[in-house]
């Protein structure tokens, strides 16, 4: 077979000679991961920002409020745009898949060490391009990270003159830059994976991360051809998109386009993305869960199917998104048994995080809290989606806060507790130090609270019918002042989970220096990535020989073992016969 | 034990904040209450499922946590096929059960019954107006070519069938209660959103097709429409009303209308019979029309006449100048008493448009480059000049006089200006004007006004001509 092959070959690895090649021209996946982790973090930080000065504007818009309506606008689409792509996306892939992939593969490196590097600074340059639309007169687009035409590129919309076309220049050299990781996950776990590494034998990480990248190999192309096409709608008034329209009194030379085409080829994007980002997640958290709780993973490969299944699935749910965009209602009541039957592999990937509990041996450690917190408003999050991909039970709910209170539950706080989670789970091995436990624990504490305070109203004021991508509320009669107070209360709240974040970046720097040092594998965990000979692993990862794996990553609590673990590269016992 | 005790405790939040939430629904106003039950079996289903698997965890983590070195350990079990089948069985029927009845009455959705009335919705940045089918119960054809600043709507004035239809550019619709209505909805510019809380139902408007809704009022009463579709920088202040009335009333309201014919034969404003009339102008806002600070009277000379006119419009019927704070604006009430009707107002209109431009000075300082920030939001509408624009219905700021354009900015945003229920556009500049929060915000954007050229835009003589012609 050829992973065998390639593994055994004994991969030649040059290795660095000068600071710079080691760290900044770094071919190394753990050096590349964590400049994926530093960027996607640092503009993360930049979008948690806009989201405060946001909710100031929202929570109290006659006294502390700084932005105007242009500004506001602006910042919702920034906002949106950066978490989901350039944080979400970025961090996931290219940051745990990065780190996590050869590792728990048990390879040297990625496979394309060199395309790897460039995937990291193409990345860098879309980021940079992102950022610089701050700077250009008329700022940044204003559009709604959906980008909807005609508006994203007409003069009613902030930043039609430059910054769209920056942010469409940005999404496309990110996708360049996706796409050069993207083959390089999925070669690495197909071609890479060492002697006994089947694939039924993978951590869900690994399976979750793949999937995902698939998906994302599949859905960006969309998004690429969307933004080529908005480009030259807009620079060379071609009608893609654009039908004859007047704009502000003015005739335009724009007919016969489609702005609904365009919202059919972001959400057939836009739709895997939301489990581009859930599925490293949900991998993420059931390594985290099986290893915290001493258990296997319930139902491994119920699990596998359903991380398969729901990534099949979703490329043909995308138009529950469009709902009520005035395309054939017909379509309806196709998207809208689609949707729902994607509720019933998730609902089983719920089940099985939960009965791995049953019967385990719980150790509430920092990272297992953000994990079973994690699972608390994943359920929250993906029941009220059942809402909103009901196609009937969308149409009061559709442009509402419910949707944000729904969208924020489930692909905001749910994949950044398991980003949190995974981070303090893997931090001793990234960095051979212990964080600071008893504030990672108030970390999560505030963290978790506090956005269930942010979110959970949320959804009230949707029923109520308050429209979301509003600046101000007033003179809507059915508002009561009830629901702006709730708004405050919202706000407040908000820029409370904002501030105490920063608990998580002192911990991370200050225990990079001064924690403790960390045991190779302080979890008492199977996966290979545990049992490197170094901490952190070297360049190469293993020593001469690559390890063996002789069993599924979830041999936990083994009965008659001498340990709670048995490792993935430990030879069977006498006897034993191994599970996978 | 602290996480698990936390999560039941959420649990039981939760349930109470949605038992004890005074936001709920808004009470319905349409037949569309089998989708207020779809909601409800969905809430019911997706509500034990979150009880019984938050619940479950809790238990679970407080009986399995770990107690330290002679806990037990956990037990090995790798798979349960029996088990889960099971609870995938048991999660389909629950699909099921929320999808099914979803289905049916989105199907009562989409299918229009026959004997539905059929008007049209059309949205633009950022207003609504309306188009009723008239006398023979059918719309005319449009199209966006067609669309002038006397055709709003793009009505083809070739269709017969147009003819008689109504136009309605105030953003206040009536409707007739216990009939069922389809909305045709259609954008002149960009997507919109058609959303009545009270109605549930809501649809994008789309350029380029026609998108629908239907429904029929059962409660009798005044809704907000929103615009939920995001639209530009406006999208916030595109609101509207529909009056759900008695089939009288909608049929008085209805009698009121105009048709599309007779908006095409309104006399256009007559400078000659204006220039007796503008005499009583004069005394307060001089010969030329070059306005008196003295007296508190602004420029006329060089401004749009659909401005002047939708003004005099508002001072006549008490929509301007009645607030108790607007001292000023009182003065004009009994000025514009002498016009007599539309006809007057459009003549006197005219005869301002034929004034000779008065380049005005400027009183006022503030820090301009910051003043160019701020402008960024009101030059959306406004222009980026200030040449103002008649499709979005904001009058002309460059050469207006600069106290004038600070007292009305004040106005706006303390709602001494634009908060009657019948003026139209003035809420929009309220929310807008809002934003200046300071009196330096509002001493900076004027400064930079200020700067802009003092002439009649090309882009407002055209207009102005059009009007003319």
């Amino acid at each position: 077979m050829a992973y065998v092959a390639l593994s055994d070959r004994g991969q030649v690895i040059s290795h660095p000679h000068s600071w710079i090649t080691k760290y900044v021209w770094s071919q190394d996946h753990k050096v590349i991961a964590i400049q994926y982790g530093i960027t996607a973090i640092a503009v993360g930080v930049l979008a948690l920002v806009l989201s405060a000065m946001m909710r100031l504007q929202l929570g109290f818009p006659d006294t502390l409020s700084i932005i105007s309506p242009s500004e506001y606008y602006q910042y919702v689409t920034m906002h949106g745009m950066i978490m989901v792509i350039y944080l979400l996306t970025a961090l996931f892939l290219g940051g745990f898949g990065n780190y996590l992939i050869p590792l728990m593969v048990g390879a040297r490196d990625m496979v394309f060490p060199y395309m790897n590097m460039l995937s990291y600074w193409v990345y860098l340059v879309s980021v940079i391009i992102l950022v610089a639309s701050f700077f250009v007169p008329g700022g940044p687009t204003g559009a709604g990270w959906t980008l909807y035409p005609p508006q994203a590129i007409m003069h009613g919309t902030p930043g039609a003159d430059w910054g769209i076309i920056l942010m469409l220049v940005s999404l496309a050299v990110f996708i360049v830059a996706f796409t050069m990781g993207g083959l390089n996950y999925v070669t690495t776990v197909l071609q890479a994976r060492t002697r006994g590494m089947t694939m039924i034998r993978l951590p869900l990480s690994v399976w979750g991360i793949f999937t995902a990248t698939i998906l994302g190999l599949l859905a960006f192309p969309a998004l690429l051809v969307s933004a080529i096409m908005m480009t030259l709608d807009r620079l060379l008034g071609t009608s893609f998109f654009m039908p004859a329209i007047v704009s502000m009194g003015e005739q335009t030379s724009y007919d016969g386009g489609s702005p609904i085409l365009f919202q059919h080829l972001f959400w057939f994007f836009g739709h895997p993305e939301v489990y581009i980002v859930a599925l490293p997640a949900f991998g993420l958290v059931s390594d985290l869960l099986s290893t915290h709780a001493r258990k296997n993973i319930f139902g491994y490969r119920m699990m596998v199917w359903a991380i398969v299944i729901i990534g099949a699935l979703s490329f043909v749910v995308w138009a529950h998104h469009m709902y009520v965009s005035g395309m054939n209602p017909y379509f309806g009541f196709f998207f809208a048994t689609t949707t729902l039957i994607i509720a019933v592999p998730t609902a089983i990937k719920v089940y099985n995080w939960v009965l791995t509990l049953w019967h385990g041996n719980i150790h509430l450690t920092v990272p297992m809290l953000f994990a079973i917190g994690f699972i608390f408003t994943f359920v929250h999050g993906g029941l009220t989606g059942i809402f909103l991909g009901n196609v009937v039970v969308d149409l009061p709910l559709s442009d509402t806060y419910f949707v944000v209170g729904h969208f924020h539950m489930v692909m905001g706080v749910s994949p950044i507790l398991v980003v949190f989670g995974a981070i303090y789970h893997w931090y001793p091995k990234m960095t051979g130090r212990m964080f600071n436990s008893a504030m990672g624990k108030w970390h999560f504490w505030l963290t978790f609270l506090g956005t269930y305070a942010i979110y959970l109203p949320m959804h009230y004021l949707g029923f109520l019918g308050v429209p979301r991508r509003y600046f101000a509320y007033e003179g809507i009669d059915f508002i009561p002042e009830s629901a702006m107070a709730l708004n405050t209360q919202i706000t407040v709240a908000a820029l409370f989970v904002a501030v105490v974040q920063i608990l998580f970046f002192v911990n991370i720097i200050w225990s990079m220096f001064k924690g403790p040092k960390a045991d190779p594998n302080p979890w008492g965990a199977t996966t290979l990535e545990w049992q490197t000979a170094e901490t952190p692993p070297i360049h190469g990862n293993w020593g001469p020989e690559l390890p063996g794996v002789y069993r599924w990553a979830y041999d936990y609590s083994v009965p008659g073992a001498e340990k709670d673990f048995i490792p993935q590269n430990q030879p069977p016992a006498p006897g034993e016969k191994v599970v996978i | 034990m602290l996480v698990a005790i936390v999560f039941m405790l959420l649990v039981v939040i939760s349930v109470a904040f949605h038992l004890l939430s005074p936001w709920w629904f808004t009470p319905l106003a349409s037949n569309w209450d089998t989708i207020d039950l779809t909601v409800d079996i969905t809430f019911w289903v997706t509500g034990a499922v979150f009880i019984a698997v938050n619940m479950f965890m809790a238990y679970a983590v407080i009986r399995f946590r770990n107690r330290g070195p002679d806990s037990k350990r956990a037990l090995y079990e790798p798979e349960n096929p029996r088990l889960e089948l099971w609870l995938t069985i048991v999660t389909a029927i629950g699909v099921a059960a929320m999808l099914a009845p979803g289905l049916v009455v989105w199907n009562d959705f989409i299918n229009v019954p026959e004997d539905a009335w059929e008007f049209e919705v059309v949205g633009e940045q950022w207003r609504w107006t309306y188009r009723l089918p008239g006398e023979d119960n059918k719309l005319g054809t449009s199209n966006s070519s067609f669309v002038n600043i006397n055709n709003p709507l793009g009505v083809n004035p070739n269709d017969p069938d147009g003819q008689d239809d109504l136009i309605i550019t105030s953003n206040v619709v009536h409707i007739p209660i216990d009939k069922p209505v389809k909305l045709l909805l259609r954008s002149k510019d960009v997507l919109h959103n058609f959303a009545v809380a009270e109605f549930r139902v809501k649809m994008d408007l789309v350029p380029g097709l026609v998108s629908y809704l239907w429904l029929t009022p059962t409660r009798a009463g005044t809704y907000v429409v929103l615009c939920e579709e995001l639209c530009g920088l406006g999208h916030f202040t595109m609101r509207g009303k529909v009056v759900v009335d008695t089939q009288e009333d909608f049929d008085a309201w209805q009698a009121e209308q105009v048709t599309f014919a007779e908006t095409q034969a309104v006399a256009k404003g007559d400078a000659v019979a204006g220039q007796p009339l503008y005499a009583v102008c004069a005394a307060c806002h001089g010969q030329n029309g070059e306005g008196v600070v003295a007296l508190n009277s602004p420029k006329l000379s060089g401004q749009e006449d659909w401005y002047l006119e939708r003004q005099l419009y508002n001072f006549k019927h008490g929509i301007r100048g009645t607030h108790e704070d607007d001292v000023y604006g009182q003065q004009m009430a009994p000025m514009v008493a002498v016009l007599a009707d539309d006809a007057a107002i459009r003549n006197v209109s005219a005869y301002i448009g034929t004034l000779p431009l008065h380049v005005s000075e400027q009183s006022t300082s503030g820090d301009v480059e910051r003043g160019r920030k701020l402008y960024v939001t009101c030059g959306t509408c406004h222009g980026m000049n200030g040449e103002g624009n008649y499709a979005t219905n904001s009058p002309k700021l460059s050469g207006q006089e600069d106290w004038y354009l600070r007292r009305q900015l004040e106005n706006f945003k303390t709602g001494v200006r634009g908060s009657h229920p019948d003026d139209l556009f003035g809420p929009q500049m309220g929310s807008m004007a809002r934003m200046l929060r300071s009196d330096k915000d509002m001493d900076d954007v004027i400064a930079y006004i200020n700067t802009f050229p003092q002439v009649v835009t090309d882009k407002v003589a055209q207009v102005n001509l059009e009007r003319g012609q």
